[in-house]
């Protein structure tokens, strides 16, 4: 379990100081897959760098399994940092070894004897699906080849944690969809907690269970990801979730409905059934629906005909069949 | 074609010995300079502001002592420290007096050289590392030094070539070498074709140094595929 308590951060600058964190409070439990979300510079990277210390906290304290790292003496930190796996953005392989090396180097650091070293980076290029490109160097392999091996690195000292910074955010959407699903089964089979940090909704969306929004340095919102997507409280929480929720404003003055979807099975065919029942065609002008655990939630806007019986039909189908809708005028 | 002059010194091997010194005073002052150089590097890298490990006060010093010894002409520089180069060696003349000088000389230089390839170092690559448990001594010798290694030789064969031209300049008081062949038989007895070709003989050198670094640097490579 990792608890961070009243953690601030500021950075001394030559324009004066500058917050990157203030008054932080978390926990994180074992074996969850916890994310942090936040747009760019909302402090979320100075964050997941205060769990391992590569940022020392300004104050606050960070405490993994009971252990405070804050006042660690430098050499137990080192040691306790072998526990913390991390992967980055930029994956950060040393381009200079190759494959199998790179997997070897947190191990060599831990002092694990060669072969062993040898022997366990292999199991993991298993693991990862490169136990073929062993020999290969870093600049010989894709985007999402490098974050397998990167993962593959941060594995190998069996650590409890990962922290994933950005982690898929330097690659394309099949790939990402690949790595995430790789960090999933890793949080599964080997019972990792993982941290994820990211700025996309739809990453969160798809592996976490609990997630904070971080805005302007403070934590503004945080809880189970189902929680917080249905009911996102903060402004910066909407923002995220609900996005171009206003884009529409520009659209034309006809009779439009919103329709929310705020936990209904997400297998009925809502639209599909009124349309059919009411025998009135809908146009859908703007939809942003997203399936958890089963519910659908989100928003869809609807143009309706300009015939005052057919939009009294729509509107008399909503109510009975107790769908949450507002009209737009 | 050539002179009597040249038909002499080659028949005696007064050429080929030059060839030879060339060679030698270039080849063991760069080690040299090295064996200073690259610990003072390191240092610098090392200590900077957003080194691994930051030293303000300590990095600021030796940054200036560099400086001083970079600033000041070779030819002076090389005058200056005969009494020094008696000191280490014993006497102020002859190929082991210069290889004294050499190495102060391009030493701070090849100090520069390091700092500069060191710090090319991906930030991130040590920032993971670190994130490993990875001490700052062993990031120098397991990620800083491995890492910057194309680089460093690249920097080598630029530090090898700028000594090879200082050895000409010992030449001039009391080294060996091809500078020293040029001067003494081409420029003060007016044989021009021994200046040409101690000119064409040192490029000759040089082109050869810069071919075999340069490959070199291309096999030890990683990132080129």
């Amino acid at each position: 379990m990792i608890e961070i308590k009243k953690l601030n951060k500021s950075f001394q600058t030559a324009n004066g100081t500058i917050v990157a964190l203030s008054d932080i409070n978390l926990t994180i439990e074992d074996g969850e897959i916890f994310g942090i979300i936040g747009l760019s510079g909302a402090g979320k990277s100075t964050l997941v760098r205060c769990i391992n210390l590569l940022e020392s906290p300004t104050s606050g304290e960070v405490i993994l399994d009971g252990k405070s790292l804050t006042d660690l003496p430098r050499k137990e930190l080192l040691k306790t940092r072998q526990s913390i796996g991390m992967i980055f953005q930029g994956f950060n392989l040393l381009t200079q070894r190759n494959i199998l090396q790179n997997v070897c180097y947190p191990l060599e650091i831990a002092g694990v004897k060669k072969q062993d070293a040898v022997k366990r980076a292999k199991e993991l290029l298993e693991i990862v699906g490169l136990a073929d490109r062993m020999k290969s160097y870093p600049s010989q392999l894709s985007g999402g080849q490098k974050q397998r091996v990167a993962i593959a690195r941060a594995l190998a000292t069996n650590p409890k944690y990962i922290l994933c910074d950005e982690a898929t955010s330097a690659l394309d959407p099949n790939t990402t969809q690949s790595i995430l699903d790789l960090l999933k089964e890793i949080n599964q089979t080997m019972g990792v907690t993982v941290i994820v940090i990211t700025h996309e909704m739809k990453l969160i969306d798809q592996i976490c269970d609990r997630v904070a929004v971080i805005d302007n340095s403070r934590i503004a919102e945080y809880g189970l990801v189902s929680d917080v997507f249905t009911n996102p409280q903060s402004k910066i929480a909407k923002e995220l979730i609900l996005p171009k929720a206003n884009s529409t404003e520009s659209v034309v003055g006809e009779k439009r409905l919103r329709i929310i979807f705020d936990g209904e099975a997400s297998n009925k065919p809502v639209i599909a059934n009124l349309v059919l029942d009411c025998q009135v065609p809908v146009n859908i002008m703007f939809a942003d629906t997203r399936d958890i655990d089963g519910r659908a939630y989100g928003q869809m806007l609807l143009q309706l005909p300009d015939d005052a019986r057919q939009q009294e039909r729509v509107l008399s189908y909503l109510k009975t069949n107790k769908i949450t809708f507002s009209q737009e005028e | 074609m050539f002179s009597e002059m040249f038909q002499k010194l080659w028949a005696n091997g007064v050429i080929q010995m030059g060839i030879w010194e060339t060679i030698y005073m270039t080849l063991i002052s760069t080690v040299f300079s090295y064996g200073i150089g690259l610990p003072l590097g390191l240092l610098l890298a090392v200590t900077d502001k957003d080194g691994i490990h930051p030293k303000p006060v300590l990095n600021r010093a030796v940054g200036i002592a560099v400086n001083i010894f970079r600033s000041i002409p070779f030819v002076i520089l090389m005058v200056a420290m005969l009494p020094v180069a008696k000191f280490v060696v014993g006497t102020s003349l002859g190929n082991q007096a210069m290889i004294v000088t050499l190495v102060i000389a391009a030493a701070p230089y090849v100090a520069r050289m390091v700092e500069s390839s060191i710090k090319e170092v991906d930030a991130g690559v040590i920032e993971a590392a670190q994130a490993m448990g990875t001490s700052s001594f062993k990031i120098v010798y397991k990620v800083l030094i491995p890492e910057a290694k194309p680089s460093l030789i690249i920097g080598s064969v630029i530090s090898m070539v700028t000594i090879l031209g200082y050895s000409a300049m010992a030449g001039t008081i009391g080294g060996g070498g091809l500078g020293q062949i040029a001067i003494t038989y081409g420029y003060q007895r007016y044989n021009n074709d021994i200046i040409w070709i101690c000119v064409v003989l040192t490029i000759l050198i040089v082109q050869i140094i810069q071919e075999v670094g340069t490959r070199i640097t291309h096999k030890t490579d990683k990132r080129i595929s």
